[in-house]
């Protein structure tokens, strides 16, 4: 598909040493775009140049996937913690920190041996940013948010995810204001892991429900 | 609107092409088209559901061909002009002309607090009693507004079961266009995937939608 390859070719050529603009190489129409407007909103007043410094510093290096991590792994190892953030999940992942811009109000959904919890928004691409960060491109492009909801067992195989006929498949389409973030079921053969140890094994696309978290040898 | 954005059950736009260890950007002017979305918005011209209305109406084949921060720029850039912060001279000149307009820059040291605000689209409980609750039966209204709704085309006319009530929140459709708050309640509605998608469904998928009671009624 054309519109599909177009999309690959400009999220997917991140080689900078090729990037426009880098080295000498002349500067692409966006990039132009974006500079002509930065500066003229800075020259009205209507943006201060460090304020945008801060906000990409906050989720390029702060808020991201292993917030999100810290949440699953806190689940496994404490009884308690995993209630209340299955009651209340917006609270209970307030108590990490994990607060804000879309994650207002949060829902987690619990994956078991019987049923898997999946994440799609088919309208944009609504996604739980203080816990898992930006989304990144697959979530945001037209070939997931097509099939999520009418081939899920196609897709979940795509990211090699095989289950079987007797396993529920519940897929959840971030249509509101509402976020969910997938509790996946914990790996075998981490009962001697700390809780540090586990979040280290928490994917972000586990907490999406596109995959399962592996066991720590993989 | 029946857009192109409404993209649930689509056929035709090929695998799902996951990148290994895909960077939080690939490149920097989306950083900086985040930023610039993100503090023009906290300027209080616009709310979320008129970014999207505006997005929703780009032409189709350019929807299909931008990327999400191309999607954004789009947006911001629209935004900023219809809601008289810059002009469209100004834009195409990249050169500020006339007097500033009289809103207040987000300051860095206010990054995180507004970045961290806890109450977004949530009102209060009080103000609209429930229509539906966990275990009605409901079918989604067979409506096709040209503005602004957070019903997707595929569940139209569907018979599900309210799963639970998330509470009272602001209806998207009113918000987007006059910007006002009108309170109703959202629900996770469960939808069998035969019913949405005939007998090659998986017997034993689901879909949960969000929805609100005003897309709703008794089935």
């Amino acid at each position: 598909m054309s519109g599909h390859d177009h999309e690959h070719d400009h999220e997917h050529d991140h080689d900078h040493d090729h990037e426009p603009g880098v080295h000498g190489a002349p500067l692409t129409d966006t990039q132009l775009r974006v500079r002509a407007l930065e500066s003229l909103l800075v020259d009205k007043g209507l943006v201060d140049p460090k304020a945008l410094d801060a906000l990409i510093d906050t989720y390029e290096t702060k808020v991201g996937p292993r917030n999100g991590a810290r949440v699953v792994a806190k689940a496994w190892v404490d009884p308690a913690y995993k209630q209340r953030l299955l009651a209340d999940s917006t609270e209970a992942i307030a108590e990490l920190g994990y607060i804000g811009r879309q994650g207002e109000d949060m829902v987690v959904l619990e994956n078991t041996p019987k049923v898997h919890n999946m994440v799609v928004c088919t309208l944009c691409s609504c996604y739980p940013w203080p816990v898992l960060g930006l989304p990144p491109v697959w979530y945001k492009s037209a070939p997931y948010r097509a099939r999520a909801v009418i081939d899920p067992r196609g897709v979940l195989r795509e990211f090699g995810v095989s289950l079987g006929d007797d396993v529920e498949v519940r897929v959840w389409d971030s249509t509101a204001e509402l976020r969910y973030l997938v509790l996946p079921e914990r790996p075998a053969g981490t009962d001697g892991l700390s809780e540090d140890e586990l979040a280290a094994l928490v994917t972000r696309d586990a907490m999406i429900g596109v995959a399962k978290v592996p066991g720590p040898r993989g | 609107m029946n857009g192109v954005h409404d993209m649930g059950g689509m056929h035709g736009m090929g695998p799902v092409d996951a990148e290994p260890n895909e960077p939080v950007f690939h490149h920097d002017w989306e950083k900086r088209v985040l930023a610039i979305a993100l503090a023009t918005g906290f300027l209080k011209r616009w709310n979320i559901d008129m970014g999207r209305y505006t997005i929703e109406q780009m032409a189709p084949a350019e929807y299909l061909r931008a990327t999400y921060y191309e999607k954004w720029l789009y947006r911001t850039e629209r935004l900023l002009v219809e809601r008289g912060l810059l002009t469209k001279d100004e834009l195409a000149s990249g050169r500020p002309n006339g007097r500033p307009p009289a809103v207040r820059a987000l300051p860095p040291a206010d990054v995180q607090t507004a970045l961290r605000g806890r109450r977004a689209a949530r009102m209060d409980d009080r103000l609209k009693a429930p229509t539906f609750k966990a275990g009605d039966r409901v079918r989604a209204r067979n409506f096709h507004p040209s503005h602004h709704t957070r019903l997707p085309r595929y569940a139209r006319g569907k018979v599900g079961v309210i799963d639970r009530d998330h509470g009272v929140f602001i209806l998207p459709d009113e918000h987007a266009t006059s910007g006002t708050k009108v309170p109703s309640h959202c629900y996770a509605v469960r939808f069998e995937g035969r019913e949405l998608w005939g007998p090659d469904a998986g017997p034993r998928d689901a879909i949960y939608i969000d929805l609100f009671d005003e897309y709703l009624e008794p089935a």
